[in-house]
């Protein structure tokens, strides 16, 4: 009955929680809620999840876009942010007229960047996935933060309850973008409701073509209504016009606010019945500039990863900083069976980056793959006991994989780099690269083919090597090891 | 990328050349005691009650408790051997002081090396306020560094202990560690033969500037034998030695590592020739008050009101040849009981000290790594913290946190407390999966414990418990006594 009571209180639940997935790090919450990263639009369709696409194409038939009004999170985000914008100010919306043109374009933009497989693209205007970034570059760090405070408080009473994870800096590149994606969302939602779900975001428009069919809808009842306009300025999409008493069904979100605010029960939600409403396209107003201008966000060049700090204790040597090795080809992590198929599907949701209990995934800093997951092996290696990011991704970049399947999936292999070698350099008996590979690929031998008695330095067998990393994090050389992993474009099973 | 490497190089290089002056005090120990020990019942000690014994040559009265100060508190509440900038807390040093001397412990035990070089100067200070026929001071020379090797630089480190400690003579003077290094005898021969150090201090003793003139070892016995046979030569007269003596290391310091040598063997060389021995390590760096729970639990059913701790202190004061008892109190806690374990010592029985036996034969096949964290090998040029990587294993070990079996009941918990303990007590990047095994570390062990292949089992073990895999979990990590 309450359309209203039902929608925002489905949607604080569905927030909550796909925010509690995003901050996870534990690895424990995707068991419960996995399914709801996997039923957003865009990475389902990307994922070829046809349940999923198909569920929620007949979810819009019947309800309209109740999608953008429960499930994305980036439209909870939304209608938080406009809810509290409200407060200064009651009845503030006015109807505007439908960005046709604009809505068309970013769809067209969606299509071509996915067909094309420019992931950086498809991951901008992917809205879960924006927010996903949100939540893991501006939220993540608080959430670790406030969970070294307790792991802090429980070592200090000897408890193993909490344990801590060290907050580092993954990438300026994706930090600025959800930053500007966030700031630039919020001022609009602030201030005009769901100016980016019906201009920008390319879901929203999908589902706001479908649910012009769709079976329930808002209704006027022009004999009930008196045309006092309220429903129009309650109406956060700016899709009412009370004068010609028509909704733009393109535009609704099925959120029923509409409804509370008709004095006169003119308005009901119920089965569609025969209607024409007007579409008129008019100027370009210039909250739609602002849109364009948060389109244009990336901008940001590939820049430096800053380091933290270094950490100095008294009679300990210092540890300078790894450097990131300058790899040919980017390693994607092992179930995503080729950089091809990491690139057409990711959306860039950071859930893989966040789970990563090694540190080893971050975003990619180059153009085309901006933003999406990629790896390294300065604070830790792809363990053999973890397959966490190939569970939580929605998006089929990163196919299921078990730990047997993990074992064998070759990502890369390591190359062994003379000139850094401590053995050589520093004269120092080592192997610490061949005593941690997990598949037995690096061999210790003499450095003088000659001379069994010369230093013994790594050979690597690339045919057995898997690219876990493990030999390059180990590996005392610094600020560059003296072995690293090069990727292979296509995963290989050996 | 080329200066970096040159950078770790020239680093290598002067730690090759030997210890960075900065670095010598931590490189630094041998006398005194323990880190933490387990409190008992407090009751204030009585006054007047001391044992005490006497130095056959000068006739001294000295207390069977001797005040160790390489563990000075610090404003930060810990021990300056932990916080090692830490500033030491002079207020608390005097009052410890005061109330060690006002319960008739009167041998302080310092050396140029202890926190950092300002252990002496503390005590000067604590001392000095008390009358000098009230006390006696035992200080070292401690020429570790090799630019200390020399015969001026060595004759500039006693004189400095004078003027720090605030004494125009000293009561016990020692050769530091005689016995370390990768090459003992040479180590010995450059530090004090060599450079004429040894007649020099000879000189002194016959001047009156040292009362008594003596050694502490540690590690290779080719030394200590060295050392002995030069008096019975006549080369020189030793006055006392300090030696290592525990209930541990009576029969097992040579199975715990077969590099060591039992107290049994040392302390009966010096019966022989009538030498006074001072004792240090009494509580093994601590392992003694901290015992694996079934043995800890042996103990205080025995003797629930006294600490685990007090056994050993008792062990170590029963034999009739030791003229004192080192221990490293930090806190006025670790004072009161010392104290009421001596005044006065109550000998242990036969019977207790076959008791303590059975106690040590059961310790040993715990297979605790024999780390007294005294920091000798320390810092690794790779960056790894070796003593706390030990302690943590150790503790784990003690606490029943070491499983053996995925199966075996407490198996989750007792793996998210190593693993998690673990983190939080060592760094990601200074944990033992970064040792590559260079060796530099293992001379400097007093313990002669092989570090770089009990660093790569810990790390096996880690990575067994992280993978879950039992059949390595059981080849890391030996079975318990009563698995078998």
């Amino acid at each position: 009955m309450r359309l209203h009571n039902i929608r925002a209180s489905l949607a604080v639940v569905f927030f909550t929680l796909i925010t509690a997935l995003l901050l996870d790090f534990t690895g424990t919450l995707h068991h419960w809620l996995g399914w709801m990263a996997k039923i957003q639009f865009l990475p389902a369709v990307l994922a070829l999840n046809v349940v999923v696409i198909i569920a929620l194409v007949v979810l819009t038939l019947v309800f309209g876009r109740i999608y953008c009004s429960v499930i994305c999170p980036l439209g909870v985000m939304q209608d938080i942010i406009s809810h509290i914008g409200g407060w200064r100010k009651k009845n503030r919306f006015t109807h505007s007229p439908a960005l046709t043109w604009l809505r068309l374009a970013m769809l067209a933009v969606m299509v071509v960047a996915i067909v094309a497989g420019i992931g950086s693209l498809v991951a901008l205007l992917a809205p879960y996935s924006s927010y996903g970034r949100i939540v893991n570059n501006l939220l993540q760090p608080f959430y670790l933060w406030g969970n070294n405070a307790l792991a802090a408080i429980a070592e200090h009473y000897g408890s193993y309850a909490f344990y801590g994870r060290e907050v580092w800096f993954k990438s300026l590149p994706t930090f600025i973008i959800a930053l500007v994606t966030f700031v630039a969302i919020a001022v609009l939602a602030w201030r005009g409701g769901r100016t980016y779900c019906n201009t920008i975001c390319p879901v929203g428009t999908v589902l706001g073509y479908l649910s012009k069919f769709s079976l329930l809808k808002i209704q006027f009842d022009t004999d009930k209504c008196k045309n006092c306009s309220l429903c129009t300025k309650n109406c956060k999409a700016s899709c009412i016009d009370y004068k010609s008493h028509t909704v733009d069904y393109t535009r609704c979100v099925a959120c029923g606010n509409c409804l509370e605010s008709c004095k006169f029960g003119a308005l009901s939600y119920g089965l569609a019945k025969k209607s024409r409403q007007a579409d008129t396209s008019q100027k370009t107003t210039d909250t739609a500039r602002r849109a364009f201008l948060m389109g244009g966000a990336i901008v940001a060049a590939d820049t430096a990863l800053a380091q933290a700090g270094k950490k100095v204790d008294g009679g300990l040597a210092v540890i300078e900083d790894k450097a990131v090795p300058r790899r040919k080809q980017p390693l994607t992590p092992p179930g995503s069976i080729s950089a091809k198929n990491m690139a057409q599907h990711c959306t860039a949701c950071q859930l893989c980056v966040a789970q990563c209990p090694n540190d080893v995934l971050r975003p990619s800093g180059n153009l085309l793959t901006l933003m999406q997951p990629t790896m390294s092996y300065e604070r830790g290696y792809c363990r053999p006991e973890c397959n966490r990011c190939s569970q939580v991704c929605p998006a089929g970049a990163i196919k299921p994989i078990g730990l047997d399947d993990k074992s064998a999936i070759q990502i890369g292999h390591a190359v062994w780099v003379k000139e850094n070698c401590v053995v050589l350099n520093d004269g120092v008996a080592c192997g610490n690269c061949a005593r941690h590979c997990p598949s037995g690929a690096i061999m210790m031998v003499p450095s003088n083919p000659d001379d069994d008695l010369s230093p013994m330095v790594p050979a690597v067998d690339a045919a057995k090597c898997i690219g876990c990393g493990a030999c390059e994090y180990v590996c005392p050389a610094r600020p560059l090891g003296a072995i690293y992993v090069e990727g292979h474009e296509v995963h290989k099973i050996i | 990328m080329n200066n970096k490497t040159y950078s770790r190089r020239s680093f290598l290089k002067a730690l090759g050349l030997g210890t960075a002056a900065a670095a010598a005090p931590a490189m630094v120990s041998c006398a005194t005691g323990e880190k933490e020990t387990t409190t008992a019942q407090l009751q204030e000690p009585p006054v007047g009650k001391m044992t005490y014994r006497t130095n056959p040559k000068t006739g001294d009265k000295i207390s069977l408790l001797g005040y160790g100060m390489m563990r000075l508190p610090t404003l930060e509440g810990s021990s300056a051997r932990e916080e090692q900038e830490a500033e030491i807390d002079q207020e608390m040093v005097n009052r410890q002081v005061d109330y060690a001397i006002k319960h008739g412990v009167n041998y302080f035990d310092t050396s140029p090396a202890y926190c950092r070089g300002r252990s002496e100067h503390a005590t000067g200070i604590a001392l000095a306020r008390h009358k000098r026929d009230e006390f006696f001071i035992a200080t070292k020379l401690s020429n570790f560094a090799p630019e200390t090797h020399s015969r001026e630089a060595s004759i500039e480190m006693f004189q400095n202990s004078l003027k720090e400690l605030q004494v125009d003579y000293i009561d016990y003077m020692l050769l530091h560690s005689i016995g370390g290094g990768e090459d003992a005898m040479a180590e010995f021969e450059e530090r004090y033969i060599t450079n004429g150090i040894l007649d020099y201090l000879v000189e002194q003793r016959e001047k009156g500037i040292i009362k008594n003139l003596g050694f502490s070892y540690h590690g290779d016995i080719a030394i200590f034998d060295h050392a002995l046979k030069m008096q019975d030569e006549g080369k020189i007269k030793w006055d006392f030695v300090q030696i290592e003596l525990n209930y541990l290391d009576w029969k097992y310091a040579n199975e715990i590592n077969d590099s060591n040598t039992d107290a049994e063997y040392l302390y009966a060389e010096l019966v022989k020739r009538n030498l006074p021995a001072v004792i240090m390590e009494p509580l093994l760096g601590g392992r003694l008050a901290n015992l694996p729970e079934p043995l800890a639990a042996k103990l205080l059913r025995r003797d629930p009101e006294h600490s685990v701790a007090s056994w050993a202190f008792r062990y170590a004061g029963t034999f009739p040849g030791v003229l004192t008892v080192l221990s490293g109190m930090t806190r006025m806690e670790h004072l009161k009981e010392n104290l009421s374990t001596y005044c006065p010592l109550k000998p242990l029985t036969d019977e207790e000290m076959r008791f303590l036996e059975s106690v040590a034969s059961e310790y040993v096949s715990y297979n605790i790594i024999p780390c007294n964290d005294c920091k000798y090998c320390m810092p690794c040029p790779y960056g790894i913290n070796i003593p706390a990587i030990f302690v943590h294993y150790n503790k784990c070990l003690t606490e029943g946190n070491v499983p053996r079996e995925v199966g075996q009941p407490d198996y989750r918990e007792a793996r998210r407390a190593f693993l998690i303990g673990y983190d939080r007590s060592v760094p990601k990047l200074r944990q033992a999966d970064h040792c590559i095994g260079c060796g530099q570390c293992e001379p400097h062990c007093p313990q002669r414990i092989r570090i770089p292949q009990e660093l790569h089992r810990i790390s096996r073990y880690v990575e067994a418990l992280k993978r879950d895999h039992d059949e390595q979990l059981r080849q890391t990590v030996p079975a318990l006594p009563d698995d078998e």
